[in-house]
């Protein structure tokens, strides 16, 4: 079982954001709180699709991430696009800031 | 050019001030993602990878000046200061915060603009050639029934949930521009044997993961009875489209299970009951919208510019300019000017504020302000004095809008992929970059000619990979990129769709295969043969040959 993060476009804006720690929601990947196997991920998932947050995030799911030294990287291209913002523009999304 | 009567104005807005309260209905809670997500869809505000797109529709490619930099304000006051245009001509916004899009939509109506029927399952914004009223192979100009279609169209209430959405394209010349045959219907000006101008009727026809070449259900259908034909159609299409899969619920579907034959007996039918009722128009109200497309006020020139061929003798960029992206205009004296926005490396149909300020200004300076956007993700100036054409290209150039690449290699369709887009499975514009670096020695270009590289990121099939010359579709195998090679697509009067070449390549492989199909194609064509014409002529195997040698 891989490591699993959850992760969402936040509903004000429609920026990426990861669940984090204490239950909020960052913009940095490398704040989001890991789950370890199946039962942890799936509380996780729990935890971010309560119906109280659907006025904060739309469409939340896990993906699959591994840790690079201090880093948390996503392993499938399309969340490191969406992690990092557009590959074509690295002036625009996340990598710019 | 159209200008809205009060009822397209007070539509518009108060469309604007009820999509505002819903908005503010979502971000306060008291209706949820679910409730609103069909409510933003309707309005063109799709959630995309990265962040929300609002897609605004350019009806039939027309714009103004006064709405062309509208477009740049909204790109830099709502946006990250750029828009992308589509091949669908509408251009797509990737950045915008919810709760500030009513007002992006609100600044739109001020300029007789929306985002109405740029998404959902409805008859979305009507396209066509963006050669309209100005081209010297046109027939007569096909806007004021693209406008027609538009105002019929709009917020009908039998055809707001259609099995799923539906494309209408019209041409008004021989020479299609508007890729007719690859929509839901598609319409061809011409004129039957007693000397009538009407339209061919085409249904079925699409790209993406099912692509077809439209059918003929109809030869000949005259001005007064084209609506209530269209109604005929949709009512057929809203009655017997399949809905229990939204993969097999396009028009195309049907027309390919059912039959063209049938599909027309059922038209025809249905049309018997309805050709007389409110849907047929006179001649008096197609001639008020003939009207509101008028020409300009064009100047009686002579269709020779001493000062013209005299730039043309001195710059050779302008004059590879002339060569590649200056069109024959009806009238004499001036010119269609196409404005690149493929410059060489660059991501296609994107262009800065700043950019569509600049031929914004150039459109009222020079041609009569009048803009056009082209589903090839271009911009074209229609009517430009050829006096005035050095000039004009002289400002483009400055703001890297001058590139001399039209139809060319390097005039590359590209959807937005995998870099901005929720479906797409790889990346197009990196792979339309490199292309385009490679290719982008204007005299090889130049040698190669008329090539059509068409690149989609996903089945869907926006960027129109099926019709490209040559077609690229990213595909995602077991976790990376992968690109799928056809050959043998066509847009045009000509159209077919691509064939299959084989297996795909990596993304590191495949700008080398382009090159072999390329170097190929020099080495076997024949005089005057574009690559399309050498691939009809010698088929598939010599390409395949150097794609796959004995693999």
């Amino acid at each position: 079982m891989s490591l699993q993060v959850v992760t969402a476009n936040r509903l004000e804006d429609g920026l990426v954001v990861f669940l984090t720690s204490n239950g909020s929601w960052s913009e940095n990947i490398n704040d989001a709180r890991i789950a370890d196997g199946k039962e942890a991920a799936d509380a996780l998932l729990a935890e971010a699709s309560a119906p109280e947050l659907d006025i904060v995030i739309v469409g939340p799911y896990l993906i699959d991430v591994e840790k690079q030294g201090a880093d948390i990287v996503p392993t499938k291209y399309r969340e490191v696009l969406r992690t990092k913002g557009p590959s074509v523009r690295e002036d625009l999304g996340y990598q710019a800031v | 050019m159209y200008r809205y009567d009060d009822f397209d104005r007070q539509l518009v807005h108060e469309r604007t001030e009820q999509f505002r309260e819903q908005v503010k209905r979502r971000l306060a809670g008291d209706i949820t993602e679910e409730q609103f997500r069909p409510l933003r869809l309707m309005n063109g505000v799709y959630l995309q990878l990265h962040a929300y797109m609002l897609r605004v529709a350019v009806p039939y490619g027309t714009l103004r000046a006064d709405q062309l930099r509208q477009l740049g304000m909204i790109a830099r006051v709502y946006d990250k200061g750029y828009g992308h245009f589509t091949t669908r001509q509408n251009i797509q916004y990737n950045w915008p915060k919810l709760d500030e899009i009513p007002d992006a939509l609100l600044d739109l109506a001020k300029v007789e603009m929306h985002a109405i029927q740029t998404s959902g399952n409805c008859i979305r914004n009507t396209t066509t050639d963006q050669y309209a009223g100005a081209a010297a192979d046109e027939i007569e100009d096909p806007r004021p029934y693209c406008e027609l279609i538009r105002q019929w169209s709009t917020f009908h209430p039998e055809f707001t949930y259609l099995p799923r959405k539906f494309k209408i394209a019209v041409t008004g010349s021989p020479n299609d521009r508007a890729a007719v045959k690859v929509h839901d219907i598609g319409l061809r000006m011409h004129q039957n044997d007693a000397g009538e101008t009407g339209f061919e009727v085409m249904v079925g026809g699409g790209l993406g993961r099912t692509p077809f070449v439209g059918k003929t259900i109809r030869e000949f259908i005259g001005k007064n009875d084209l609506f209530s034909y269209l109604e005929a159609i949709l009512r057929v299409y809203n009655r017997f489209g399949r809905r229990d899969n939204k993969y097999k619920a396009r028009i195309k579907i049907l027309v390919h299970e059912e039959g063209i034959d049938k599909i027309r007996e059922l038209v025809e039918e249905e049309w018997a009951q309805i050709k007389d009722g409110s849907l047929r128009v006179d001649d008096a109200e197609i001639a008020h919208y003939i009207e509101q497309f008028a020409p300009p006020a064009f100047e009686a020139l002579s269709d020779d510019d001493a000062d013209f061929e005299r730039h043309k003798l001195e710059n050779r960029r302008f004059a590879n300019w002339v060569r590649s992206n200056v069109i024959a205009h009806k009238q004499p004296g001036y010119a269609i000017a196409n404005v690149s926005l493929k410059p060489i490396g660059g991501i296609p149909g994107d262009a800065t504020d700043t950019q569509m300020e600049l031929v914004a200004d150039l459109s009222e300076k020079y041609s009569f302000g009048d803009v056009r956007v082209t589903h090839e993700q271009n911009l074209v100036l229609p009517h430009v004095k050829k006096a005035d054409l050095f000039a004009v290209w002289s400002e483009l150039d400055k703001a890297d809008l001058g590139t001399a690449n039209l139809g060319y290699v390097t005039d590359i369709i590209s959807c937005p992929g995998l870099d901005y887009c929720a479906l797409a499975t790889a990346r197009s514009i990196p792979l339309s970059q490199r292309i385009s670096e490679r290719f982008g020695d204007l005299d090889r270009q130049h040698d190669i000619g008329e090539l059509k590289i068409k690149i989609s990121g996903c089945i869907n099939a926006c960027g129109h990979h099926h019709v490209g010359h040559i077609g690229i579709l990213g595909l995602d195998k077991r976790g990376k990129e992968f690109y799928q090679i056809t050959l043998g697509g066509d847009a045009s009067q000509d159209a077919s769709i691509g064939k299959i070449a084989g297996a795909g390549f990596s993304e590191a492989e495949v700008v080398d295969a382009i090159e072999s199909l390329v170097t190929k194609y020099i080495d076997i064509r024949e005089s005057g043969e574009r690559f399309i014409d050498t691939y009809r002529r010698v088929g598939m195997d010599p390409f395949k040959e150097v794609l796959y040698g004995d693999r």
